[in-house]
């Protein structure tokens, strides 16, 4: 590996959002022929720097400056960054179902003269490319006949295709069994080795990133906290170990950020036992596995793990039986089986579910911040089948007032609010159900750090008031600076069970990776 | 001034259709000398229109979900059809018919709603099959015939006007309907009062508040209209029977939208589906009650209709349903869903309603008439768009 030029250079990337900078002051050097590993936990910044990187985010709306074999890239979308030779592959795979192979390949970029197919050419330039990923197959067959393994490998082929000198691949084997996954990593280093293609590398797994990797990048908190050269011995074994990864990813402090909260703690309010639910898109796969949690009045208990591991999951089933599919198992509010199979009955028993989504499934972006906070239980307002306005003005007043949501009025539209103040509206909106039990899910998710400390006082004030809190979050700091207990998760199981006030983050992320 | 260009770009939406509508009509009514504004011609004009208006209201809860109803003309057809076999050929009680023929209009509904909401099939689909099965079913049962001629009790609706208790005023030449002047005289007093009472409570809360005096020239606008409405309407016979029913629908389904929780949860679904449905709105039965709700006026429009040309026929009804959707995206509904209001859609109705009369008066052919209703849609929801991608930069 002599001849190692810089391929692509990225300088002081800087990119905000409302409210938040995703992105603040990251360089990246990916060198020719380098399969170049970027980790970090969920929301660190890597995707976000991968589309700064592919014209998603068109030059202009970020800061910093992109070199490409020594050229200024100024990409205005993700044509002109394929153009240039950078594919990235996506996470979701982006194949059309119904066409073949040798079409999903040469998509948007025909084997055509005169606007007419030579399929032909087609075929075979699709053979060629397919040997190259090393994929079998008749370039006839319709990619939905294929495996996820080798739908990968299809678009691995459509991006050499492109004449790509970098690619990117965006967790590639999340949804890979081991077999594919290694088949993956064999053919990535590979095009290394034989044509000097390049590859960056984001992936969770880090036994794979530890395995294949020449560099890898940690990010954290939007900023490229280090970057490891891995040098191998002659039998292949690096010279950086899984742990010195987790350090760079976790070694984070958690400062006052995080207010304490002593109140006492009560007899258990809320369980899930022996609760299991299938994948609603494929019903054989067990996507949570014998889950029991419990969660006490005025506690806080947090649900660690990596996206996929089945925490929303396991919050949306419980409540309403609102994901999922062959449900078994119970719920129990003090002690007694409830009744939560829908969402009504599950408002009508006080359990809450504060989601994810904030845009997608908390708020109607187009209504007002009042008939966002009511919609949950307009019932409290209504005298014979009407709206009280005034009560219902009043109520909303009052809980803006209460969680300090900013808002000229309250009739304003939500969906002009920052995301601090959406989150707010969102847990007005269940607090006013009544809840005594409240699932959070990501509650501080893309809101700035000021606001994140408004949460976090206002979960301690509703832990305080006997509620039992289950806190999901993908920030781990988070989760350990705010929960008294901690469960952790992994593949759709509980993995470990951890004190809240011992536990490390190194703990917990040995225990997602151990499982 | 500048305030007033700010306020008018702020609310441009809500009071570009009113205005349109006035602006319409007072066009016409030079263009045309005058007769646009004849007695005769407004109660026609409220006469042509209704059965569109009604299926307006009914439609305008479907655009709040972000779907239409392409059904509603055939249903019209196959209930007209019914009313004319229990009427004309069974010779029934017109009564206990008209009660019959609303039941099965919820049937229908109930039928359609059924496949939209619980076997979630989208319902452009399943409607464009109900448009296809009651045209049909409509043709079967009057086996191609027209039926005619219908009892007096029937024809009424569409034909009466109120009574007057008070037996009229003779002015010069002209009776004048006291009973008529007397309601749109309360029904003027009875908004005077409700903005005041609106205006007090937005004072209250500190909501964004019109200035006084565009508040008043607004308030004071809407009065003298009715009230000359009234008068026109008194000049003539009275109000017709139909505008008392349509004015009985659009107040009923205007308060069902915007003061119940049914009407909230219908805009939260079309604002957000699944926010609505995590929020606790059970959508699935929202979006059943909705089309049950289209089909049961679309009942009600076809007897509206029938009683007026007071014959069934298997032609009845047909477009129908694209002159209701054209009157909600006209009156300010968004395509997305989630926006929209019932006067709104009544407006919109109008104004195409206004176009056609006036366009007929003048003699624009009715080809022609199409085409241009056909750019007033075009140009509504363009604006519709282009206001809205104004205002969320600005924002």
């Amino acid at each position: 590996m002599a001849d190692r030029s810089t391929l692509l250079s990225m300088k002081h990337i800087t990119k905000s959002f409302p409210g938040v900078k995703a992105l603040d002051d990251v360089s990246l050097d990916v060198k020719t022929a380098q399969i170049h590993a970027l980790v970090g936990e969920n929301g660190a910044g890597k995707t976000t720097l991968m589309k700064v990187l592919s014209g998603v985010y068109p030059y202009g709306t970020y800061e910093g400056d992109i070199f490409f074999e020594g050229t200024h890239c100024t990409f205005a979308n993700i044509n002109q960054s394929e153009r240039a030779g950078i594919v990235i592959i996506h996470q979701e795979l982006a194949l059309s179902p119904y066409l073949s192979i040798a079409e999903n390949m040469f998509i948007g970029d025909e084997r055509a003269k005169y606007n007419i197919i030579n399929w032909d050419k087609t075929r075979e330039d699709a053979l060629e490319y397919m040997k190259l990923v090393g994929l079998n197959e008749n370039p006839n067959l319709p990619v939905n006949k294929l495996g996820v393994g080798k739908q990968q490998m299809v678009e691995i082929a459509k991006a050499l295709a492109k004449h790509a000198k970098l690619l990117i691949l965006d967790e590639p084997t999340s949804a890979l069994n081991e077999k594919d996954s290694a088949h993956l990593l064999e053919i990535l280093k590979e095009l290394r080795d034989t044509n000097n293609i390049s590859s960056v590398l984001i992936s969770h797994k880090l036994n794979e990133v530890a395995a294949v990797a020449d560099s890898i990048t940690i990010l954290r908190d939007g900023r490229a906290i280090e970057t490891l050269e891995v040098e191998r011995d002659q039998n292949g074994t690096a010279s950086i170990s899984e742990d010195r990864i987790v350090k760079g990813m976790v070694g984070r402090e958690i400062t006052e950020m995080y207010p304490k909260r002593d109140n006492p703690i009560g007899d258990v309010l809320f369980e899930i036992k022996e609760w299991t639910v299938s994948n609603p898109d494929n019903p054989e796969r067990k996507k949570l596995d014998g889950v029991n949690v419990t969660v006490r009045a005025g506690e806080v208990v947090g649900l660690a793990g990596l996206v996929g591991a089945g925490r929303t999951e396991l919050a949306m089933s419980v409540f309403g039986r609102s994901y999922g599919e062959n449900i078994s198992g119970k719920t129990l509010i003090e002690g007694k089986e409830v009744d939560i199979t829908t969402i009504p009955k599950a408002i009508a028993h006080g359990v809450a579910y504060v989601p994810e989504d904030r845009k997608e499934h908390g708020l109607v972006m187009i209504q007002n911040v009042k008939e966002n906070i009511t919609i949950a239980k307009l019932e409290k307002l209504t005298k014979m089948a009407t709206i009280n306005e005034h009560e219902e003005n009043m109520v909303a007043e009052e809980y803006c007032k209460r969680l300090n949501v900013k808002t000229p009025t309250i009739l304003q539209t939500t969906g002009n609010l920052s995301g601090g103040n959406q989150q707010k509206v969102v847990l007005s909106k269940w607090l006013f159900s009544d809840p005594r039990v409240l699932l959070l899910d990501e509650p501080t998710r893309g809101i700035d750090v000021g606001a994140k400390h408004e949460i976090y006082l206002i979960i301690n004030a509703l832990a305080a008031e006997g509620m039992a809190c289950l806190l999901i979050s993908s920030e781990m700091p988070e989760i350990i600076g705010m929960s008294d207990r901690i469960y952790v998760m992994s593949e759709g199981r509980i993995t470990a069970e951890l004190e809240g006030k011992t536990a490390t983050q190194e703990e917990i992320m040995r225990n997602i990776l151990n499982n | 001034m500048n305030s007033l260009i700010a306020i008018m770009k702020k609310n441009v939406r809500q009071y570009m259709m009113v205005i349109a509508l006035a602006v319409a009509m007072i066009a016409f009514g030079f263009l045309t000398d005058g007769i646009f504004f004849r007695p005769v011609n407004l109660t026609n004009l409220v006469l042509q229109n209704s059965y569109v208006l009604i299926l307006a209201v009914g439609m305008l809860l479907c655009t709040l979900t972000g779907n239409v109803d392409l059904s509603v003309g055939s249903i019209v057809c196959f209930i007209g059809a019914l009313c004319g076999v229990m009427m004309v050929d069974l010779q029934w009680n017109p009564y206990v018919a008209m009660l019959l023929a609303i039941i099965v209009g919820v049937l229908i509904g109930m039928w359609q709603g059924f496949w939209i909401a619980f076997v979630n099939v989208p319902p452009f689909i399943a409607t464009l099959a109900g448009m296809l099965v009651f045209r049909g079913l409509g043709q079967v049962i009057m086996k191609g015939q027209t039926k005619a001629p219908f009892p007096r009790e029937f024809q009424v609706i569409s034909s009466g006007y109120i009574p007057d208790p008070f037996g009229g005023a003779v002015v010069g030449t002209t009776t004048l309907h006291l009973f008529t002047l007397l309601i749109g005289s309360i029904i003027v007093a009875l908004i005077i009062f409700g903005e005041i009472k609106k205006r007090r409570k937005q004072q209250q809360y500190g909501f964004d508040l019109l200035p006084t005096g565009i508040w008043l020239a607004k308030v004071l606008f809407i009065a003298a209209a009715l009230l000359a409405f009234t008068v026109v309407f008194a000049v003539y016979r009275g109000f017709p029977n139909i505008l008392v029913l349509l004015g009985i629908l659009v107040v009923g389904y205007q308060f069902v939208a915007s003061k119940t929780v049914q009407g909230r949860h219908i805009y939260a679904l079309g604002g957000n589906r699944k926010a609505a449905e995590l929020s606790g709105v059970k959508v699935r039965w929202v979006m059943f009650w909705i089309y049950t709700n289209m089909a049961l006026l679309a009942a009600v429009a076809a007897m509206v209709f029938t009683a007026r040309l007071n014959s069934a026929t298997p032609k009845a009804g047909q477009g129908f349903e694209m002159d209701a959707i054209a009157a909600c995206y006209v009156g300010g509904s968004a395509v997305s869903g989630g926006v929209g209001t019932v006067i709104g859609a009544v407006v919109g109705g109008l104004f195409i309603g206004v176009l056609n009369n006036g366009m007929s008066i003048i003699g624009i052919s009715t080809d022609w008439q199409q085409a241009i209703k056909g750019f007033v849609l075009l140009a509504a929801v363009a604006f519709d768009l282009y206001s809205k991608s104004r205002s969320s930069k600005v924002a």
